[in-house]
């Protein structure tokens, strides 16, 4: 062996190992927050906990309502953003050439790079104010807004990896354009489009400051949209910065409620979007 | 194999009608092309280019890479219509009518000359739905066993029942590259056409796969018109009737098959077929 060849040997395994470590460093960080949260959070969780709704301190309470406010939040702002944003995504992969499709790429990073508290001010402006009060509509308009750009942008990247032979094949069996994006190109970008979906999704479920001053929280359950609603993340937010220990141990229980339910969401659409072909 | 019957298919009772363009052979002349550049942009890809297609023949088109014989072919169904900034000048007359007159219907152009691509395009979709594809946008067939029927006549067409008969339910992907492309000459043909382009059909696949291709184009010619684009040399002296031999987007030289490789008219065809560039 030469010296280039053991130079060459050296540099290969002291990079190898530097990536190695970084990548361990990385996700050991992730597990370690993880394991904390399951660790603080596990006590407090029980049945009571996951259907009742808050009471004062020393009487216990739940986060029911909080948790029924999340999934209707996320509801809402999945069937507001996610049309919105898998429409603009197919407009720019498939449509997009010219100026105007630029603009509206450039507006949907800039927007992305938005601090969601500045989205939930223009959530207020436009909804709190006319509507005069707090609700789940802010809310979910708030939330609606950060998921645009996300899904709008993952969709057009998944979209434009559709091969544009699959295209051609299509055309020239003579589909017009609007069938070939709606039956050929769509479905083969599906699982791709779902996968960003649910990657807006998560985003959202852990955002609190678009929420604080739309869909404010609440300690009862409810079920009206024009009424301010209860989330986990305001929830956790309220008890965390209460001066009460039992409150504390709520607040971690609420999260890693939080996080298992992310995690579900997340599992259960993979199944249900399994690739069939 | 299929009869395209007039009664069943509006297409080829086009292509009976009376034909005004003839090539020097006296034979009908099914695809009739004058004077046309192409462009890409600025660049012209190709010159001038005047030939005529007799009707249920096979035609190849020869010549070294970027010749522009995969460009013309295109032009033939209108599909570098999808390539921003082509533009197109000159006269592509199929069954008399001008494809690139305005007004043409270029659904109802693709839906008469059916194209197969270079590599295999199989939709992620089952191998019936791949078939019945053309067949449920285009609304040709208004029953299920209709639809069914129609797909078994295509796979059949296009030699491929046998190996599929038992699975048409399986997505198209799990099939081998030769079957694949088998299956998207059998969607080409569900719907009918009675042109089929085929550009470079047998480059990515195995001499077995190969052979199965040609066999099914030699098949084939007794109902359609076919052009097909190869690199191969050998191939387009087993398949094809006429050939034309391309060079730098100019058409140097047509003929037929035979003709073209014993005694070609120019100096330059000959160089080719012999080896000397390309």
């Amino acid at each position: 062996m030469n010296r280039a060849d053991r130079t060459r040997r050296l540099n290969s395994a002291v990079m190898t190992t530097v990536t190695a470590l970084c990548t361990f460093f990385a996700v050991g960080v992730l597990a370690i927050i993880l394991a904390y949260i399951v660790w603080r959070g596990i006590g407090a969780v029980n049945l009571r906990f996951l259907i009742d709704s808050p009471r004062p301190v020393g009487e216990g309470g739940g986060i029911g309502n909080a948790i029924l406010g999340t999934l209707i939040l996320l509801l809402l702002a999945s069937v507001i953003g996610l049309p919105l944003g898998i429409a603009t995504g197919v407009y720019l992969s498939e449509f997009g050439g010219g100026r105007f499709a630029n603009v509206v790429r450039f507006v949907a990073d800039t927007m992305t790079g938005i601090p969601s508290i500045v989205v939930g001010v223009f959530a207020y402006a436009i909804v709190v104010l006319p509507m005069r009060h707090f609700s789940a509509l802010a809310g979910g308009v708030a939330l609606a807004l950060i998921m645009i750009p996300i899904v709008a942008r993952t969709t057009e990247e998944m979209i434009k990896l559709v091969p544009q032979t699959l295209r051609e094949g299509a055309l020239a069996l003579g589909a017009p354009q609007w069938r070939v994006t709606l039956g050929i190109v769509i479905p083969a970008a599906s699982s791709g489009i779902v996968t960003g979906a649910m990657l807006a999704i998560a985003r959202i479920s852990g955002e609190t400051a678009p929420l604080l001053f739309t869909a404010l929280g609440s300690r009862f359950f409810n079920y009206y949209l024009d009424q301010p609603i209860a989330s986990l993340t305001v929830q956790i937010y309220n008890y965390a910065i209460s001066p009460y220990d039992e409150w504390h141990a709520l607040a971690w229980a609420a999260t890693l409620v939080l996080m298992t339910m992310i995690l579900a969401i997340n599992i259960g659409v993979r199944i249900l979007t399994r690739k069939r072909f | 194999m299929s009869t395209p019957t007039i009664s069943l298919t509006p297409n080829v009772r086009a292509s009976e009608r009376a034909q005004e363009t003839s090539d020097s052979t006296g034979a009908v002349s099914k695809i009739t092309v004058r004077d046309l550049n192409f462009f890409y942009g600025r660049v012209q890809a190709l010159h001038g280019i005047s030939l005529d297609i007799p009707e249920r023949i096979v035609m190849a088109f020869i010549g070294p890479s970027g010749c522009g014989k995969s460009t013309f072919l295109r032009t033939l169904n209108r599909m570098n219509d999808v390539i921003p900034g082509t533009r197109v000048e000159g006269e592509v007359l199929i069954d008399g009518q001008d494809v690139y007159a305005p007004g043409t219907d270029v659904v109802e152009l693709r839906r008469n000359v059916g194209m197969v691509f270079q590599k295999s395009n199989p939709f992620p979709k089952s191998i019936f739905d791949n078939v019945a594809y053309g067949l449920r946008i285009n609304r040709l067939t208004p029953s299920r066993s209709e639809l069914e029927e129609r797909v078994e006549q295509a796979l059949r067409d296009a030699a491929l029942w046998e190996e599929v008969k038992d699975r048409l339910k399986q997505s198209a992907l799990s099939l081998s590259g030769g079957q694949q492309q088998r299956l998207c000459i059998a969607r080409a043909l569900a719907i009918r056409p009675s042109i089929v382009l085929m550009d470079e059909p047998a480059s990515a696949l195995d001499p077995i796969a190969t052979s199965k291709i040609e066999e099914l184009i030699v098949d084939l010619k007794q109902h359609y018109t076919i052009v097909i684009v190869t690199h191969n040399m050998q191939q387009a002296a087993r398949v094809s009737d006429n050939t034309a031999f391309f060079l730098l987007g100019k058409l140097i030289e047509v003929n037929s098959t035979e003709k073209m490789f014993t005694a070609p008219n120019e100096k330059t065809t000959e160089d080719y077929i012999t080896g000397r560039f390309g």
